[in-house]
């Protein structure tokens, strides 16, 4: 599995070189690609389907238990199928879809890392591996959303979605690393049985938490939902694939893998249950403002996001399987609308439901592609989204305290999905024909294959659920709850309550069409108060963040050197005294006060030549000083023992006032530019510094000097370095090394002036 | 001498620091050079002063014996001084760029030189 | 500031504080000198030959272009670790010959080095006086 993820990396980074070479029937070769993958993963179904787990591990950084370690199951295997097929379908589309698009290769680039990485999410047994690929995704799906880079809404929805779901992914990187703290492995296969372990352990609150706030984020859960509606920005194939069907499931995947491992606890199924379902109602609601055909669906999507996390609130068998077969169709049926949607914008130029109609004479397969999916998310029979609404709606009959509640709940939020379905499915292609901005015709092949083919799919399931998805339930139920389940599914469950509530769901929203048709515009415009939209929470997070980056710039990066330095100084000071202050106790102070009559000569010089610098206006006055100062320290080389040194400084002096006479002879005379009381404070904190090193010079003098490297050099010098002189035979053979590096930082130093001398410009400093 | 050398050092430190702190660039210069040679000097007070018997091992000894001046401060000393001067040559330079960009060596004239200068028309 | 005594002078200053430098250079490794001072003398010998007689005769004088005498020296510097890289011992492992000639004696890796330091310290130091000088005249 590892090698597949590479070959899809190494594929999606070929892509632009294909696309220059093919153009054309580009579309027909990347479909390839995905449809390699899906027959590739197809074909372990028999495996799987007999219960077996497949598991490969390749280490990689053992050491921190975090290996390459993938896991195929039932619960993988599915989200694997989906995302490929929808893959293949997808990637077919955009071919034709995209021709309007400047940048198709980069295009396929982003969508071939997204679906290896969403693969490698699903797939990854290995927490951090899958907190890599879910950061992965994460950036795709910023770059896609932002494909349209010319475009503002379109850079802002990138980073809205980016922030979101990548804040939620540090929430899930937090968590993983507190699941470890706990368990001290990374393997999700690994703490299968500690269910019992994690509940119970003190920082499962936190942990709860901090992993639900990732799933929430990932599939827009209420109330980070904003960010999904406004991601519509993408183009309309990456809507279909990112922001319905796949990455939007990765947080619902996250919670139906974790569910075994830390589910189970009143906390976690009612934070899932409370927030899918508010979700579900939530958006369903606000679906009804919109007229845009994708805002509407995505809308829907989230209004299915929130029923399936719901779902695993609910947790019982049924509400998994209602989960399981819901998770199908509606990436089925929404793959083929969002799919539909970009036809029709593609064709006529508007995306607006209530600017379309009439189509279906120009348009015969698209409204039969899009009849289909409609009828499937409207949950007619005989599709399978009616069994996927019917198990929805049984399992939470079959809920004690909150049924009827949230049965209520669920029949409206469907309802409002009907009326989505009307204005999206049918509004563009029956009634009347109306003007659009282009001419529409029947869309290419390669746009109408992908949505037919999913579209065909949810008949196809509908009509035979017991074939195929039925085993993929078993296995898949298995993996989410660890208990088996023989199920079968039937379609037609005789007349009873539930077939009366989808009936009634019909009911509702035909007239909620019916009433948003009619309704004026002003009412739609209706928005709530700013302090109750999370958006708005959002901006205004967004914005306090910018503001305090400015303010907590300009006050510590003020462009005031001295400030800078004060810090430092200061800082240095008040540490190192504290610590002096600490030691004071083992410092014997007994320095050595004798002194001779040219030593105390040479002090009256250093100590004259220092005040004469710091208070003198006098350019040559200071050169003076400043070389006074230079060969008087010299001396003092020469006296304690270190001729080089001596003879080191007197030569840099001597050249030192050469450049100090080439470059300071044509300046100004220095001025007083600081106020007095600045001059002061400068003092004080000067002196507090000088103080310091005088003492920490004296403290470091009291102690006995145990070097044996002193020993080492005087000992080594003669047959070891063949020389007499131990400084220069340290300089050149035993730590050659460091001087080599000391002599390359001079060189650098040379080529800076040379070039600041010689690169000029023309006065801007560019 | 170990006490007096130590009290220069501090004169030192101090002048530095005070130089550095002030709005003329040349005393800047002139604060780090001060600082330069205050590190120098309390390295080499630090490492042990021994008056007069430099580290040379006699012609036809194999070893040093004691007393003799700790050679590892020297060499030490001997590459920063070096380098000193290059950082040192560097300042001044970048120094006259400034000044010769600018007309000014007032730091605080500086403040804002890091951002686009307004388009002219 | 022309003058005609500093002019003669520092001909034969120049010379006489050349030689010195190499002295300096080549006593380094048992006597006070070695490659940083050398160099620096050398340097200062240019340097009072540039003040004498200006910029353009220094830089006759001197034939290389200061850059290059820097990345002699550090080149040179380098190939000083080259034989203790061919040798596989530790990087700069210092390697001796004795040649055997009086005055000069054993040549090993270090004094390659100390040359190394020599041209790379003269290079620098000529290359920013020359700069700032060129400044000053254009």
């Amino acid at each position: 599995m590892l090698i597949l993820l590479a070959i899809g990396y190494c594929a999606s980074a070929l892509a632009p070189l294909l696309y220059k070479r093919f153009r054309e029937n580009f579309g027909w070769i990347t479909v390839t690609f995905p449809l390699f993958m899906f027959f590739g993963f197809l074909s372990r179904y028999p495996q799987i389907a007999a219960g077996e787990v497949i598991r490969e591990s390749v280490p990689w950084v053992p050491s921190l238990g975090i290996n390459a370690s993938f896991l195929l199951d039932g619960l993988s295997l599915s989200f694997v199928l989906i995302i490929t097929l929808i893959g293949a379908a997808v990637f077919l589309y955009a071919g034709a879809y995209m021709k309007r698009y400047a940048e198709t290769g980069r295009f396929y680039v982003y969508i071939g890392i997204f679906m290896t990485s969403m693969l490698g999410l699903v797939l990854s047994d290995n927490m951090l591996l899958m907190f890599v690929f879910w950061e992965l995704t994460g950036i795709s799906s910023f770059l896609l959303i932002g494909f349209n880079h010319h475009k503002e809404s379109s850079r802002k929805a990138a980073l809205q979605a980016l922030l979101v779901t990548g804040g939620g992914g540090l929430a899930l990187l937090v968590g993983i690393i507190l699941l470890y703290r706990v368990t001290g492995s990374f393997e999700i296969s690994s703490f299968y049985d500690m269910n019992g372990v994690i509940t119970t352990h003190v920082l499962y609150p936190a942990i709860t938490v901090l992993v639900l706030v990732a799933a929430f984020t990932k599939s827009a859960q209420f109330p980070f939902h904003f960010w999904l509606p406004n991601a519509m920005e993408a183009p309309t194939p990456v809507s279909a694939y990112l922001h319905s069907a796949t990455m939007v499931k990765a947080g619902v995947y996250l919670i139906a893998r974790m569910n075994h491992e830390i589910g189970g606890t009143p906390l976690w199924q009612d934070t899932v249950l409370v927030a899918g379902a508010s979700t579900m109602v939530l958006s369903a609601l606000l679906a009804f403002k919109q007229t845009d055909l994708k805002k509407l669906l995505a809308y829907s999507t989230l209004s299915v996001l929130g029923t399936l996390v719901m779902l695993l609130g609910i947790g019982s068998k049924l509400a998994i399987k209602a989960f399981f077969i819901y998770l199908i169709a509606h990436s089925l049926y929404k793959g083929a609308l969002f799919l539909v949607a970009g036809t029709l914008d593609h064709e006529t130029g508007t995306r607006d439901a209530a600017e379309l109609g009439g189509l279906r004479k120009r348009m015969p397969l698209t409204t039969l592609t899009a009849a289909l999916a409609s009828l499937s998310m409207m949950g007619i029979i005989p599709l399978v989204g009616f069994i996927g609404k019917e198990t929805v709606y049984k399992s939470i009959l079959e809920l004690e305290y909150w049924g009827m509640f949230l049965i209520a709940a669920a029949v409206l939020a469907n309802a409002f999905v009907v009326m989505v379905t009307l204005f999206v499915g049918f509004k563009p292609f029956w009634g009347e024909t109306m003007e659009t901005p282009r001419q529409p015709h029947e869309a290419p092949l390669k746009m109408l294959l992908g949505p037919a083919l999913l579209a065909a799919l949810g008949l196809l399931f509908g009509l035979l659920p017991n074939f195929f998805i039925a085993t993929m339930l078993e296995q898949s139920v298995l993996s989410i709850l660890s208990e088996t389940l023989s199920l079968k599914i039937t379609i037609w469950q005789g007349f009873n309550l539930v077939l009366l509530l989808s009936f009634l769901t019909l009911l509702i929203g035909g007239a909620l069409y019916l009433i948003r048709s009619k309704m004026s515009e002003k009412v739609v415009r209706m928005t709530l108060p700013a302090f109750m939209r999370p958006s708005a929470w959002y901006e205004a997070t967004l914005r306090g963040v910018l503001w305090f980056a400015t303010v907590q710039t300009r006050l510590v990066q003020n462009g005031y050197l001295r400030n800078y330095i004060i810090v430092i100084v200061l800082t240095t000071v008040s540490l190192a005294s504290l610590a002096l202050y600490r030691s004071a106790g083992e410092i014997g102070f007994a320095p050595d006060f004798s002194i001779t009559f040219y030593e105390g000569a040479l002090v009256f010089i250093i100590l004259v030549s220092t005040l004469l610098l710091v208070n003198s206006r006098s350019r040559l006055k200071s050169i003076v000083a400043l070389g006074a100062l230079g060969f008087s320290i010299g001396i003092i080389f020469v006296i304690y023992g270190a001729p080089d040194l001596g003879l080191t400084t007197f030569a840099i002096e001597t050249l030192n006032v050469i450049l100090f006479v080439l470059v300071l002879y044509k300046l100004p005379g220095f001025l007083k530019l600081s106020r007095s009381s600045n001059r002061g404070r400068d003092a004080l904190i000067a002196l507090s510094v000088g103080v310091l090193m005088t003492f920490t010079v004296l403290a470091a003098s009291s102690f006995e000097l145990s070097s044996g490297l002193k020993q080492y050099f005087a000992e080594t010098s003669v047959p070891g370095g063949k020389g007499r002189n131990v400084v220069n035979v340290i300089l050149v053979d035993f730590r050659a090394i460091d001087t080599l590096g000391e002599i390359t930082v001079l060189a650098v130093a040379a080529l800076g002036v040379v070039a600041l001398l010689n690169l000029r410009s023309d006065g801007g400093g560019r | 001498m170990t006490f007096l050398l130590a009290v220069i050092v501090g004169v030192l430190y101090a002048a530095g620091t005070y130089l550095i702190l002030r709005r003329s660039l040349v005393k800047v210069i002139f604060g780090l050079i001060l600082l330069g040679h205050a590190a120098n000097l309390m390295i080499f007070t630090v490492g042990r002063l021994t008056k007069g018997t430099p580290a040379f091992v006699p012609e036809g000894a194999e070893a040093l014996v004691e007393p003799f001046a700790d050679p590892l401060p020297q060499a030490l000393i001997l590459t920063a001084i070096v380098i000193g001067f290059g950082v040192q040559a560097f300042t001044i330079v970048l120094f006259k760029r400034t000044y010769q960009t600018l007309g000014t060596e007032d730091l605080d004239n500086m403040k804002s030189t890091d951002q686009l200068p307004e388009e002219k028309p | 500031m022309y003058s005609i005594i500093l002019a003669t002078a520092s001909r034969y200053l120049l010379l006489l504080l050349l030689i010195f430098s190499v002295f300096l250079l080549l006593r380094g490794h048992n006597e006070p000198g070695g490659g940083f001072v050398g160099g620096l003398v050398a340097a200062a010998a240019y340097a009072l030959y540039f003040i004498a007689n200006g910029i353009q005769a220094a830089k006759t004088v001197v034939r290389f272009d200061p850059i290059r005498i820097i990345a002699v020296g550090l080149l040179t510097a380098i190939a000083s670790a080259l034989p203790s890289f061919v040798a596989g011992e530790r990087f700069m492992t210092a390697f001796w010959v004795d040649t055997g000639i009086p005055f000069i004696g054993k040549v090993g890796t270090p004094l390659l080095f100390d040359l190394g330091i020599y041209f790379l310290v003269l290079g620098i130091t000529l290359c920013i006086i020359f700069s700032l000088a060129e400044e000053e005249r254009s």
